[in-house]
C-alpha cells in the first residue's frame, strides 16, 4: 500500500471514531443525565413549561434526531448556549482560549525541553549516581497529589513570601506575564516526574539496541553515540509523546485556573460543573474529543512519513 | 540423589521472592500491607471509629492532644487521615476490580474471536480513549452526581482501555501457541480454553495494572472532590486536601500535610512495587 493511501484510509477512520464519541456522549447526556427541566426550571414548574423547555432545547424529539444533532456539533461547532451566562458558548470558548494557552504554551515548552534534557542527562549517566537520584525524584514527583501543589504553592510563594501574584489575569501579551509564571513553574514540578520518566525510558530503550553496540565498537565517542544515534532514533516516540498533548494544551488547567482566578477554559470548565451547565460541559467534552482525535491522526499519519520502517497496515 | 527434586516454583512465587530480596521494594511492600492492615482495621470499626467526635477546639494547631491538629469542627485530623485511608483503599480496589473486568473480558474477547468482533472492541476503546481522561471521568461524574457509587463508576469505566489493549495483543499471541491447539484437540470449548488456559497465562498483566490503577485511582479521587463530586459523609484524602484550600490562608496547614503525606507514601510505595512487580513478572518489559 502506498503513503497516499494508507493517509486516506486514516483520515476516513476518523468517521466511525467521531460517530461513537458522540454516541457516548449522546448516551451519557442525553439518556443517563437527569431531565434538565427540573434543573432550569425549578420543582414548580408547570407542564407546559416542562413542555416548551423540551421543545426549545430539542430533548423531545425521537432518541436518533437527538444523537443526529450531537453529532452535527461535532462538525459544526454550533454548541448553543449556556445555561447560566445565557451566553453563545463558541463564543465563551474563544475568549477563555487565550487565557489558558497563556500558561498551557509556556508550560508545555518548558517542561517538555526540561524533562527531555533531564532524561537525555540521566540516559547518558545511566546507572550512575544521578541517573538514580533523577529516577527516585521522578517517582517521589509523580507521587504527590497535584493539587496539593497548587494549593500550597500559592500559599507559600505567593501568600507567604509575596514573590508572585496570587490571583488575577490581564489581557495583552506583557500584561499577563507577571499572573502566569507561578501556575507555569508549579505544573513544571507536577509534570516533571511523569515527563522525565518517560523520556529516560524512550531513550534507554534506544541505548541497549544493537545499532548502538556496533557505533560504539567503531570507536565512536559516547556522546556522539548519544546524540547521533540513540536521540535520533527516540526522537519517534519523543515526538508522538509530544504531539498528543498539543489538543489538551486548549483544554487548560483545571485546578490552577480556577485558584489563580484567570478567565481560561479550566476555570470555565469548573464554573459549568458547579452550576450544572451541561451544554458547556457537553460542547467542551466534544471539542476535546476532536482535538484529540484529530491529532491522533495526524502523529500516525507523521509517523509513517518519519520512519520508513513503519508498516502500512 | 532421588527424592531431591525440587518442586518449581510458580512465577508469582518467584516474584514474590525476588520482591522480598530488594530492600526498596520490601520496605514498599511492607508500606502497601500496613495501609491495606488500617484499612481493615477501620472498616472493623477497632481503629479510628470515633473520628467524628470532637476533641478540641476548632482549628486546633498540632499539639500532644492531637498530633495533626483539629479541622473546622474540632474533630482530630489523624484520625480523619486514618479514617480515610479506608476510603481510599475501597475506592482503589474497587476502581481496579471495575477496570480489570471489563479491560480483560473485551480484551480477551477481541483478541480471541478476531474478525469483526475485533474491529467492534477496538472501535470501542478507541472511541472512549478519544475522550480525554479528565473530560470524560468529569462528564460522567457529573451526570451520575455526587456520591461514593460516582467515585467507582467515574473513575472505572475510565481506566479500562490500557489494559484491554495490552490483554488483546497478547490473547491474539497466545491463541496460536501449541497449548491452545492441543486443548483445541481434545474438545475444550471457546469458554473453556479462555478462562483455564489463557487467562492464567495473562495473569500477570492484570496485577501489573491493578498497581497503576490503584494509584491513579487515589490520585483522581482528589480531582473528583475538588469539582465537588467526590465521596460524601466519611472522610477522604481528596476532600480533606480541598478543604484545605480556604483554610490555608488562615495559617492552618495541617489538614493539608496530614492528607498529602498518607496519599504520597502509599501511592509512591504502589509505584515502586508495581515497577518491581513488572520487572519480576514480566521480563519482557523491564524498566520501562
Amino acid at each position: 500500500m502506498n503513503l497516499y493511501s494508507y493517509i486516506f484510509r486514516r483520515l476516513l477512520y476518523i468517521i466511525p471514531v467521531l460517530l461513537g464519541v458522540c454516541l457516548v456522549i449522546f448516551v451519557l447526556f442525553n439518556l443517563v443525565a437527569p431531565d434538565p427541566a427540573y434543573t432550569l426550571l425549578g420543582k414548580h414548574a408547570t407542564l407546559k413549561q416542562i413542555a416548551d423547555l423540551h421543545h426549545e432545547l430539542g430533548t423531545d424529539k425521537p432518541y436518533l434526531f437527538q444523537y443526529l444533532d450531537t453529532v452535527k456539533t461535532a462538525f459544526t461547532f454550533n454548541f448553543g448556549y449556556s445555561w447560566t451566562s445565557k451566553q453563545n458558548i463558541w463564543e465563551m470558548i474563544k475568549a477563555g482560549a487565550g487565557p489558558s494557552l497563556a500558561i498551557t504554551g509556556p508550560l508545555f515548552v518548558l517542561s517538555n525541553i526540561f524533562a527531555i534534557s533531564l532524561a537525555l542527562l540521566v540516559a547518558f549517566y545511566r546507572g550512575k549516581l544521578i541517573d538514580k537520584v533523577v529516577l527516585i525524584l521522578s517517582i517521589a514527583g509523580m507521587s504527590i497529589p497535584s493539587l496539593a501543589v497548587v494549593l500550597f504553592g500559592q500559599w507559600f510563594f505567593a501568600f507567604k513570601l509575596g514573590l508572585f501574584e496570587i490571583s488575577g489575569y490581564e489581557n495583552g501579551f506583557p500584561n499577563f506575564i507577571p499572573y502566569v509564571i507561578l501556575p507555569i513553574l508549579l505544573y513544571v514540578v507536577i509534570s516533571f516526574g511523569g515527563d522525565t520518566r518517560f523520556y529516560r525510558t524512550v531513550i534507554l530503550d534506544e541505548a541497549y539496541q544493537d545499532y548502538v553496540r556496533t557505533a560504539r565498537s567503531k570507536g565512536l565517542s559516547e556522546l556522539r553515540v548519544m546524540f547521533k544515534h540513540v536521540l535520533k532514533n527516540s526522537m519517534i516516540p519523543i515526538l508522538t509523546q509530544i504531539i498528543i498533548q498539543i489538543p489538551g494544551l486548549i483544554l487548560g488547567l483545571l485546578f490552577a485556573e480556577s485558584f489563580f482566578s484567570i478567565p481560561g477554559l479550566g476555570a470555565m470548565t469548573i464554573n459549568a460543573i458547579n452550576n450544572s451547565d451541561f451544554p458547556v460541559i457537553k460542547a467542551m467534552t466534544i471539542m476535546s474529543a476532536v482535538g484529540f482525535i484529530v491529532f491522533n491522526v495526524i502523529t500516525d499519519v507523521l509517523y509513517t512519513v518519519v520512519d520508513p520502517r513503519m508498516k502500512l497496515k | 540423589m532421588s527424592a531431591d527434586i525440587k518442586q518449581s516454583k510458580s512465577l508469582l512465587q518467584n516474584a514474590f521472592i525476588r520482591i522480598i530480596n530488594e530492600k526498596i521494594s520490601l520496605i514498599a511492600l511492607i508500606i502497601v500491607a500496613i495501609y491495606f492492615l488500617v484499612a481493615i482495621l477501620t472498616a472493623a470499626n477497632i481503629l479510628a471509629s470515633d473520628w467524628g467526635k470532637e476533641v478540641g477546639a476548632s482549628y486546633m494547631a498540632p499539639s500532644s492532644v492531637s498530633y495533626f491538629g483539629t479541622d473546622i469542627f474540632g474533630r482530630s485530623v489523624l484520625q480523619k487521615t486514618i479514617k480515610a485511608t479506608e476510603t481510599a483503599v475501597v475506592i482503589g480496589v474497587v476502581v481496579s476490580a471495575i477496570s480489570i473486568v471489563i479491560g480483560t473480558t473485551l480484551g480477551m474477547i477481541a483478541g480471541y474471536f478476531g474478525g469483526f468482533v475485533d474491529e467492534i472492541v477496538v472501535w470501542f476503546y478507541t472511541t472512549f480513549s478519544s475522550i480525554p481522561g479528565v473530560m470524560l471521568l468529569v462528564a460522567i461524574a457529573f451526570i451520575l452526581g455526587k456520591g461514593t457509587t460516582t467515585v467507582f463508576l467515574s473513575l472505572g469505566l475510565t481506566s479500562w482501555v490500557g489494559l484491554c489493549r495490552i490483554v488483546r495483543a497478547e490473547v491474539m499471541k497466545h491463541k496460536e501457541r501449541e497449548y491452545i491447539h492441543a486443548a483445541n484437540a481434545i474438545g475444550a470449548t471457546h469458554g473453556r480454553k479462555l478462562w483455564k488456559h489463557i487467562l492464567p497465562n495473562i495473569s500477570h498483566l492484570l496485577i501489573i495494572n491493578f498497581t497503576q490503577t490503584f494509584d491513579s485511582a487515589i490520585k483522581a479521587e482528589v480531582v473528583l472532590s475538588f469539582l465537588g463530586l467526590g465521596v460524601v459523609g466519611r472522610p477522604s484524602w481528596g476532600t480533606m486536601i480541598d478543604d484545605s484550600k480556604l483554610e490555608l490562608a488562615r495559617g492552618v496547614w495541617w489538614q493539608l500535610a496530614a492528607a498529602t503525606l498518607a496519599m504520597f507514601l502509599i501511592v509512591l510505595a504502589f509505584n515502586i512495587l508495581g515497577d518491581a512487580l513488572r520487572d519480576a513478572l514480566d521480563p519482557k518489559l523491564k524498566g520501562k
